[in-house]
C-alpha cells in the first residue's frame, strides 16, 4: 500500500519542484537573457549592424580583442608555472600560497581598481618616477592589462592543479629517466596530460577579461575610442540614453558568453569521457 | 642535464634534492615574482596608504553615516540574495540531479550563464526587465513594487550573479548521495517533509553553507551589474563599491583608500571563512 501511495505523489510533487525551479530560474535569468536579444533586434537587423559598424564601438571592440590576446598568455605562463609549483612540490606555506593565489576571487574589482592607481598613479609609489619617465599606466592600456591580469589570476591554476595532482609524477619520471630534458617533459608528457583542464582555465579566463567591468573602469579613465573597452561602451551608450547601441553591443557580449558556455560544456563532455576510458 | 639521470639512481635522496631546486627555480621565479608584482604589491600599496592615516582619522572615514549606510546596503543585500540562491539553489540542483524533463541539459548548461556574461550586460538587462515598463517590472508596478533603480534591484543584481554557486556546490553532492537512505526512510514512514529535513538536507549543509559564503562573497564585490541596475543613491541603494569610486571622482584618496581597507579586510575575513567551510565540507566526506 505505501509505496504505491508514495510514488503517486512523487509525480506530483515532481511536477511542482521542477516548475518552481524553472520559474525561478526564468525569471532570474532565462527572461533577462532573452531580454538582450530582443531589446537589440527591435528595430530589425539593419539597426543592429548600424550600431556595430560606428567607430566607438569598433574601436571598443578592438581595445578588448588586445587586452585579452596580452592577458590570456601572461596569465597561461603563470598560471601553468604556479599549478605546477603547488601541486608538485610540498613545502611550508603551500596551503597559505593557496590561499592568497584566491585573494583575486575574494576581493571586489573596485577595490582592485583602486590598488592600481594607489599604486602607479600620480600620487602612487611610482607615480612619480613614472612621470619623470613619462611612461603613463593609469588612465592608459598598461593599467588596464593589470587590472585585467589580476581579476583573472588563478583561474588557470585552479583548473590545472587537480589535474596535475591526479596524473601524478609517474610518467614524468618516466621521461626523466629516459633522458628527456625539462622542457621535452612539458611539451610531451605534462602539456598532454592537463591540456583539457589548462583549456577549460583558458576559456574561463578569456570570457573574464573579456568582460571585465569594474576593476577596468576604475583604472581606464574610459576615454571614448581610446580606453574604452566593450563593456564600458555598454554602460556609457546607455548612461547617455543610446539604450540601442548598448544592447546591440550587449548582444556581442552575450555571443561570447554563448561561445564560452558551449566550449565549457565540450570540455566538460570530454573530460568525462576520458574518465570513463 | 646528463648529471641529473647519472645522480639520480645510486643515493636518490639527497641528490634529487639538489635535482629539484635546479629544475624548480624558474617555475618559482615566475610564480613568486608575479604573485609579488600584479598581487603583493597593490595590496601593500593600498595598506601602506590607508595606514598614512591616523586611527582616528581612519575611524572616523569609515564610519561616516554614508560609508556605514552603504555597509549596510551591501551586506544585507548580499546575504538576503545569497540566502535566496541558497533556498533555490537546493531545488535547482535536487531538480537537475534527480528529474529527467525536457531541455535539462540545456538549462544545466545555462546555469553558468552568470558567470560567462559580462556583468555590464547582465545589469543593463536587469535594469531594462525590471523597470517599470519592462516585461517583468510593468507586472509588478500596479502592485506598487519598483525594482529596478531601488535597493532591491541591487538584490536582484546580486541574485543573478550568485546563482550558479549554491547550485554548482550541491550538484556533485547531490548525485553521489545513495538513494538508499531515502527509500530506507521512507518505508519506515517517513513523510516527504521529514525525508528532506532529517535525512537529505544534513548531508548537503556543508556544501550549502559554502555555497552561499561563494556567494555572498561574490555579491559583496559586485559592482558591474549594480551599477547599472541602481540609482546609486546614498542611504537609498549606493554600495560600497559604487562609493569608492565616487570618492575616487571626487580625488579623495584617503576616502576611497579606508573604505576600500575595510571591504578588503572583510573580504579576506569571507574567503577565511570558505577555507574554513570546504575544510569542514571534505572532512564530512570521509
Amino acid at each position: 500500500m505505501k509505496p504505491k501511495t508514495a510514488t503517486e505523489e512523487k509525480v506530483w510533487v515532481k511536477l511542482v519542484l521542477i516548475g518552481g525551479a524553472i520559474a525561478y530560474l526564468a525569471l532570474v535569468l532565462f527572461l533577462p537573457a532573452l531580454n538582450v536579444f530582443l531589446q537589440a533586434f527591435k528595430f530589425g537587423l539593419g539597426a543592429f549592424f548600424h550600431h556595430l559598424t560606428e567607430p566607438a564601438f569598433l574601436s571598443a571592440a578592438r581595445l578588448t580583442v588586445i587586452i585579452a590576446l596580452i592577458v590570456v598568455p601572461i596569465n597561461t605562463v603563470f598560471g601553468l608555472c604556479a599549478a605546477w609549483v603547488i601541486a608538485r612540490n610540498q613545502f611550508p606555506g603551500r596551503t597559505l600560497l593557496i590561499s592568497i593565489l584566491d585573494i583575486p576571487f575574494a576581493v571586489s574589482p573596485v577595490v582592485t581598481g583602486l590598488m592600481i592607481v594607489l599604486l602607479y598613479g600620480l600620487n602612487g609609489w611610482f607615480g612619480r618616477f613614472l612621470e619623470a619617465v613619462n611612461i603613463k599606466i593609469v588612465f592608459a592600456l598598461p593599467a588596464m592589462i593589470f587590472a585585467s591580469a589580476f581579476i583573472t589570476m588563478p583561474f588557470i591554476a585552479r583548473e590545472v592543479i587537480p589535474v596535475l595532482e591526479e596524473a601524478g609524477t609517474d610518467q614524468e619520471e618516466a621521461a626523466k629517466t629516459l633522458g628527456a630534458t625539462d622542457w621535452q617533459i612539458f611539451w610531451s608528457v605534462t602539456l598532454p596530460t592537463i591540456r583539457w583542464g589548462l583549456l577549460y582555465g583558458l576559456i574561463l579566463t578569456n570570457a573574464r577579461v573579456m568582460g571585465e567591468f569594474g576593476a577596468v573602469s576604475v583604472v581606464s579613465g574610459n576615454i571614448i575610442g581610446k580606453t574604452q573597452t566593450l563593456p564600458l561602451f555598454v554602460e556609457d551608450a546607455y548612461k547617455a540614453y543610446e539604450s540601442q547601441a548598448a544592447f546591440s553591443a550587449s548582444v556581442v557580449l552575450a555571443g561570447l558568453a554563448l561561445v564560452t558556455l558551449v566550449l565549457k560544456e565540450i570540455v566538460e563532455r570530454k573530460t568525462q569521457i576520458k574518465d570513463v576510458e | 642535464m646528463s648529471s641529473t639521470t647519472i645522480n639520480r639512481s645510486p643515493i636518490s635522496k639527497p641528490k634529487s634534492l639538489l635535482a629539484k631546486i635546479s629544475q624548480v627555480s624558474l617555475p618559482w621565479r615566475i610564480t613568486l615574482g608575479y604573485l609579488t608584482i600584479m598581487l603583493l604589491l597593490p595590496v601593500a600599496a593600498l595598506l601602506a596608504k590607508a595606514s598614512t592615516e591616523k586611527p582616528s582619522d581612519f575611524w572616523r572615514i569609515a564610519t561616516t553615516p554614508v560609508a556605514l549606510s552603504t555597509y549596510e546596503i551591501t551586506f544585507v543585500t548580499a546575504l538576503v540574495a545569497a540566502l535566496i540562491n541558497g533556498v533555490f539553489g537546493v531545488l535547482v540542483a535536487w531538480v537537475l540531479v534527480r528529474y529527467d524533463f525536457p531541455f535539462k541539459r540545456f538549462i544545466d548548461a545555462a546555469i553558468d550563464l552568470p558567470f560567462a556574461l559580462p556583468t555590464a550586460v547582465a545589469g543593463l538587462t536587469l535594469a531594462t526587465v525590471y523597470s517599470e515598463n519592462g516585461w517583468i517590472g510593468s507586472l509588478l508596478a500596479p502592485l506598487g513594487i519598483k525594482v529596478a533603480f531601488t535597493r532591491l534591484g541591487v538584490g536582484m543584481a546580486m541574485i543573478f550573479i550568485t546563482l550558479p554557486f549554491v547550485v554548482r556546490t550541491l550538484q556533485p553532492v547531490l548525485q553521489e548521495m545513495e538513494k538508499d537512505i531515502e527509500e530506507a526512510a521512507w518505508s519506515l514512514g517517513a513523510s516527504h517533509w521529514q525525508t528532506f529535513w532529517r535525512v537529505i538536507l544534513p548531508p548537503l549543509v556543508p556544501a550549502l553553507l559554502t555555497g552561499v559564503a561563494l556567494g555572498f562573497a561574490r555579491a559583496v564585490g559586485e559592482y558591474g551589474s549594480v551599477v547599472i541596475v541602481a540609482s546609486n543613491i546614498p542611504f537609498k541603494d549606493l554600495i560600497a563599491s559604487v562609493l569608492i569610486i565616487q570618492r575616487l571622482e571626487q580625488y579623495d584618496y584617503s576616502g576611497a583608500t579606508v573604505i576600500g581597507t575595510v571591504l578588503l579586510a572583510i573580504s579576506l575575513l569571507i574567503l577565511l571563512v570558505i577555507n574554513l567551510l570546504q575544510a569542514w565540507g571534505k572532512k564530512y566526506e570521509t
